[in-house]
Order: structure tokens, then sequence, then C-alpha cells
């Protein structure tokens, strides 16, 4: 006790200065009361975006919820964001790292405010409500285009897009891959919340392997958020410790969980964006967007005036998604199937989602005869997991 | 020497002392700036602009500034009877899902009413939170540190598990949330700007945390408990009691900062909520060294930098990173600088003997800090 107070003292002692400090010494104190009484940001000049300026060059946008090279969710942005800047009479504007609070709102602001932007991509789903409905209302010259977002054109201002690709598709494909190359016939799946974007990949994941042997099942671990790369490595090995044979996910950063299974000799399937580059022996092949299907058709109608849709979805025929080119281990069986099920997806009459379907509790989720095709909304709220998947979506 | 000038000559100190870790700070950032191949001087002239250059730069980093005042006085507070809390975040959440509740509970009701349910429940929330880790330590002897801590993962856990959970909405989809508190019951903006009133209300908390540790016996007595523990129990102060009203006071503020977070942006308790707020204004509270009025201009600093991130990273194409690296030095150089206190004799021309030898070191000196005089340990370099 007596070495714990005079450790206090004395670090109570140095944390006692005259009462004017730092900050006060720059001389910013004294901004301050003035300045919370100057009028506004409403002032009309400010609120005009640039499509108003002289020269025709348009100006967008991007903002990545985490690092934009991150190997996953924000790279696959980023990655589109480049296509984009390539185009002539675009200037694309890029900041990462903003989180999904009032910084998103200020810097959707500052890109059209001080930057000129008049698109913006918010690229994370949490961005949406309430931060880009309000900057919506705000900036009604501006356009918004949100990645994952349900537009409704009832509740929704008009200068407010949402875009997703049916990623489903080719975790469908990859399942089937994982199903012939997996010996234990266990797969294992780390995800960050069970919410409906990520039961609709589990469950189509689950699905795609179930074709090849209706006997695999798949162990979901939940880590809670969406990037926590040492609970995603600490998953990974006991998933592995449990004698799964092929890994695959959806979090952010697939990285670490690649590394993890690479060391570990086991097969990883990736996601969002390629990681073959990490795991040279075991990547089995991935779930990939191709955003800049997206944004060059966004931004070619933007920049012509023309009319651009406020909900826009597509999956593997429309470009908007792909797998990774396949690893060695990959064998020609598994190719075959896939090729012959890719064919049919390109073509129409192909769902992953039909009846009859029981969740992994063995309720109906739904009855024989009745066919989700991807365009369906119910899709978009999932909330259960078909039978074979071990896990649970915690209500 | 005129009297005056002799009186608010050494006030001076800190200021000079402050220029200097600035400008030390600048030319160590200049450095990393030339060494990924920027243009310090241009770097800086947008870091201003971004930060104070124009009305909405300010509004900017004010906006960002008013709940890490909050939050620092979560930390603030206990450091003045000698606790080092650094569980900020924990209380944030909490008090953030406290106003929830509170507007759940009272929906119907007009909105003045609602809102001061939020503010209380979500303040208390907050308190309860931090006060568990003063009873901890008082009674059990648990570090605050480390407690505090771990409250944090501990809230952060049972804060998913009520919005994932019995809480969600059901019609948040794919992020879960809370149910919204209601368009009507959401926090104003300060007339004429964009800054929302969490600005007054961080500020106001300052001002009267500084009134209550500076102009009262409250605030003298628990100084002296956090100069000396053992010989504030030998004159009789009560030490428990300090501990846990400044605990409360200080856990209450960052679940403020929580409600006003929920009730001025997200309508809703999310996971967004978790966005370090509550960390930053352990910095913050640092860099004040633990003045409550001094955390008013030190957040508006960190909020002006953390505005001026956007602008670096598009304009100069420098990494996310940037500012956290300028955020580092300044801290760093602001710390260090402490020992140049006392080294400028000039400052104190025929100061009055003092009645102890020497003013301890970080102490500045100044006279009004009595509490030197009570630490029956004068701090000899010892850790």
């Amino acid at each position: 006790m007596s070495s714990n107070s005079r450790f206090l003292s004395r670090r109570h002692l140095l944390t006692q200065v005259a009462p004017a400090t730092a900050a006060a010494a720059f001389g910013f104190g004294c901004t301050k009361k003035s300045d919370s009484a100057k009028p506004t940001v409403d002032e009309p000049k400010k609120d005009e975006p640039a499509s108003a300026k002289k020269d025709d060059t348009l100006t967008i946008g991007f903002i990545y919820v985490g690092p934009r090279d991150d190997y996953g969710y924000n790279q696959a942005h980023a990655e589109g964001a480049k296509a984009l800047s390539a185009m002539p009479g675009i200037k694309v504007l890029e900041e990462e790292k903003v989180a999904e609070t009032m910084d998103v709102q200020r810097t959707m602001e500052s890109m059209i405010n001080m930057d000129g932007a008049s698109v913006i991509f918010p690229t994370s789903y949490g961005y949406f409500d309430p931060h880009v409905l309000k900057l919506a209302e705000k900036f009604p010259k501006a356009t918004f285009l949100h990645c994952g977002g349900l537009y409704d054109a009832t509740k929704h201002p008009t200068n407010v897009g949402s875009y997703f690709g049916y990623i489903d598709e080719v975790q469908y494909l990859n399942g089937i891959v994982a199903g012939y190359t997996s010996k234990t016939k266990k797969l294992g799946f780390i995800a960050a919340k069970p919410i409906p974007q990520v039961l609709r990949n589990i469950n189509a994941f689950t699905l795609g392997a179930q074709s090849v042997n209706p006997d695999i099942t798949t162990t979901v671990v939940f880590t809670g958020d969406w990037s926590l790369p040492v609970k995603e490595a600490d998953s990974a090995n006991s998933l592995i410790d449990q004698g799964i044979d092929v890994l695959t996910m959806h979090v952010d950063s697939p990285k670490a969980i690649v590394q993890t299974a690479e060391t570990r000799g086991v097969f990883s399937v990736g996601y969002h964006t390629s990681q073959a580059k990490l795991a040279p022996k075991g990547y089995l092949t991935g779930a990939e967007w191709n955003w800049s299907v997206v944004y060059e058709k966004y931004a070619k109608q933007l920049k012509e005036g023309a009319k651009w849709e406020h909900l826009v979805r597509g999956g593997l025929k429309d470009g908007f998604v792909k797998q990774s080119p396949f690893g060695a281990a990959v064998g020609d069986d598994a190719q075959t199937a896939v090729a012959k099920v890719r064919s049919e997806m390109m073509g129409a009459g192909f769902a992953i989602f039909k009846g009859p379907l029981s969740d992994n509790k063995g309720a109906e989720v739904i009855p024989a005869g009745t066919t989700h095709v991807q365009t369906d909304p119910k899709l978009e709220a999932m909330g259960y997991l078909v039978k074979g998947v071990i896990g649970s979506t915690g209500t | 020497m005129h009297p005056a000038v002799r009186k608010w000559l050494p006030r001076t100190e800190p200021f000079i002392v402050e220029g200097i870790a600035l400008a030390g700070s600048l030319c160590v950032f200049s450095v990393f700036l030339l060494a990924v191949g920027s243009q310090p001087l241009g770097v800086f002239g947008d870091m201003l602009d971004g930060a104070f250059g124009s009305s909405f730069s300010i509004q900017n980093t004010l906006t960002r500034a008013a709940p890490l005042m909050l939050t620092a006085l979560c930390t603030v507070l206990p450091a003045r009877v000698g606790l080092v809390v650094i569980g900020n975040e924990g209380a944030l959440l909490l008090g953030g899902l406290g106003a929830v509740v509170a507007a759940r509970v009272t929906a119907g009701l007009p909105p003045e009413a609602v809102m001061l349910a939020m503010l209380l429940v979500g303040g208390l929330t907050g308190g309860l939170w931090i006060t568990t880790c003063g009873l901890l330590r008082q009674k059990r002897g648990v570090n605050e540190t480390i407690s505090s801590l771990l409250l944090y993962y501990i809230a952060l856990a049972v804060f998913l598990w009520l919005v994932e959970g019995p809480l969600r909405d059901p019609s948040s989809l794919n992020k879960p949330a809370t149910y919204p508190v209601g368009q009507d019951n959401m926090l104003a903006s300060i007339p004429g700007t964009d800054v929302h009133l969490g600005l007054l209300f961080g500020v106001a908390a300052c001002v009267l945390s500084y009134v209550l540790t500076h102009h009262t016996t409250f605030g003298f007595g628990s100084r002296v408990a956090g100069g000396n523990s053992r010989t504030a129990l030998m004159m009789g102060l009560p030490l428990s009691r300090y501990v846990i009203v400044l605990c409360m006071l200080g856990g209450a503020a960052a679940g403020l900062a929580g409600v006003v977070e929920v009730s001025a942006i997200h309508e809703t308790a999310n996971a967004s909520l978790n966005a370090g707020l509550g960390f930053a204004g352990i910095l913050v509270a640092f860099v004040a060294r633990q003045h409550p009025l001094a955390v008013i201009p030190v957040a508006i600093l960190i909020g002006g930098i953390e505005a001026s991130g956007g602008l670096l990273q598009r304009r100069h194409d420098l990494p996310d990173a940037t500012v956290d690296v300028f955020q580092g030095i300044l801290f760093v150089m602001i710390l260090g600088c402490e020992t140049l206190f006392g080294k400028f004799p000039g400052l104190r021309p025929e100061a009055p003997p003092p009645p102890k030898p020497a003013a301890p070191r970080g102490a500045g000196g100044t006279p009004e800090h009595s509490e030197a005089l009570l630490s029956s340990e004068p701090s000899t370099g010892l850790v």
C-alpha cells in the first residue's frame, strides 16, 4: 500500500500544472466563443455541389470504414474507385477509416463543401441510416450512392441510391468447391454478426457444399464485430482443432483467417477480394466483388446527366461479383461441377433458395414448391441458418 | 517591478512551455512528412484550413470536441483524488443505452421530459459504472486503472448483447440497433450553427467541474487526499466519499457523452457508439493535465486535428494514420516538456521565499498549488 500511495501522490503532482494549459497556449481557447455564434453552413454558395462548377469534371468521393488495403471489403471498393479514376473527366477523392458516427457526416459534407464533390459513395452499410439520409436532405443537389442499403422510394430522398451484389451466388459455387475438396466433410465459416447479408452467405455456401454431399456440415463462429483479427485467428484455430479442413469467412478483412489456415495446412476460401497471395498452397477460390462494373456505369450515367436507378442489384450474370481463379488443390471434378452450375446461373431458372428447405432447428423455412429468385426482397431479411449449419443466430 | 507584472509573469510559464512543445511537435512532424514525401508547410496549411479555416471547419471541429470534453472529465475528476480511470468508453456505451431505455419508457411524454429522462438515466448509468471502479478500489483494493479497463470490455459485451438481443429493433436488418428514441426527442443544434447542444453540455460540465475541484472545500479536500491518501485519512478526510463522488460525476459525464451521441446523432444505440470517443477522452485529460478548464481548449485542439485528417488524406494522399502520428508526437512532447517548468528563472522575479525548500518537479511551482505543501512525500523522482 505504501508504494502505491507514493505512486499516486507523484502522479497526482505531475498532473497539477498551472490552470491555463496546453491548448490555451496555442491560442485556440479564444476562437471558441465567437465561432459558435457565427452563422451557418447554410450559405447558399456552400450548399451548391460541384456540378454547378464551370469545368465539367465530375468529382466523386469514396468513403471507406476501414483501411483501403485491408485485403477485404474496403480494398474491393478501393479497386472499384481506382478503375473510376482512370476514366476521363472524373476526379476521385478517397477517405479511409471513417467511423459510422458524426465523422462520416462531416466527411461527406467536407468532400462536398471543400473539395467540390457532387457524388458520394459511402461504402459501409452503417453509413446509411441516419448519416446518408441526413446529408442527402441537406445537400439535395449532390448524389449519394450507398452500398448495401435497400432503397425505398416511399421513405428515402430522391438523390439517394443503393446498390449491392448477389455474392451468395459465388458463395454457392465456392461451397461446391469446398464440398469436393474437403476430406473431413466439415467446413468452417467465421462471420462477424448474424445479420441477413451474412446468413445468406453462410446458407448459400452450405447449400453449395451439400449439393455435392448432403451430409456436409458447416460450423459457424460469430466473432461479434467486423474487424477483430485476433479473435478471427483464434476462431480459425479452434475450428481447425475440431477437424475442419476448409475455412471461409464473412468479416471485413479475411487476411488473418486465410493466413492462419495456410499456417495450419488447411484450405481456405476467400471473400471480398482475392487473398490468393496470402495462401499460395491452401487458397481454393473466393467470392470477390467487382465494383468497377457498378461504379463505371453510375459514373457514365451521372456524367451524361442520364437517369440512374435508385435500387441496383446484380450477380454473376451482371458481372457485379466474380469467383477467384481456382487454386492448385481444386480438382477437375469440382471445376466441372462449378462450370455447370455457373452456366445455369448465367441463364435463368436457377435459384439457390427454394423449397423444401428447413433451418437447423428443424423448422421449415421455405415450403416445397416455393422458389425465391435472387431479387426477392425476402432474401434480404433472412434470419435463419439452414439444416447442416452448426451454430445459432442467437435469437 | 510592478506588482501586477510580478503576479502575472509566472502565469505565462505554461504558455511558453506549451508553445515550445507545440513548436517541437511541428518540427518532428515535419521530418515525418518529409520522410513520406509531403510538403510540411502545405500540410500544415491544410490542417489549419480543415480545423479552423472556415465556418464549416470550425463547426466540424467543435462537433468533434463536444463528446471529448465529456469523456475527458471521466478521467479528470477521479484524477483529482489520485485515481487513473481509463474506462470512459464503457460508461459512454452504457450511458447511450440508458438514454434509449429512458426514451422508450417515457415515450409519449413531451420531448423536454424525455430529454431530461435520457440525461438523468444516461448520466446515472455511466456514473454507477465508474463508481464500481471506485468502490472496488476503496473496499477491495483493486487497481482502478485495470478494473475500469476490464469493465469496459464487460460494458461492451453487455451493450452488444442488449443491442443485438433483447433491445433490438427487428426492422434493423443488417445493422442491429435498438428502437429509436424518436425524431421529436432528438437534441437540437445550437441556434445558427450545425453544432449540437452537446457542446454546451461539455463546456458547462467542464466549468462546473472546475468550480467543484478548485473553489469548494470538497475539491480542496479531495486534492489533499489525492496528494497523499494516508495524510488525508490521518486528518480525518472522508477519502472514500471523495473517490465515490468523483467517480460518480466522472462516469456521469461520460454517460452524458453517450446520451449526446445517441440523441444528437444516431437516434438509436448501436455498435457505432463504440467509436473510441472514450479512449480519445483519456488523451485529452492527460494533455490537459487533469485540469477541468484546460479540457475545453485541448478537446478543441484534438477535435481540430481529427477534423483536418480528411483533408490530409484527400489533398495530400497521406494515410489515415497521419493525424494519429501527429497526436502521438504532440502527446509525448507535451508530457516531455513538463520538465521545463521552473527552468525559466526570469519568469519568477523576486519570488516570495517558498515555505518548502523546493517546489516539486512538475507542479509548476505556482503558489496556488498548495498540495505540494500538503504532500508529506516530496516527489523526488521516485516512481
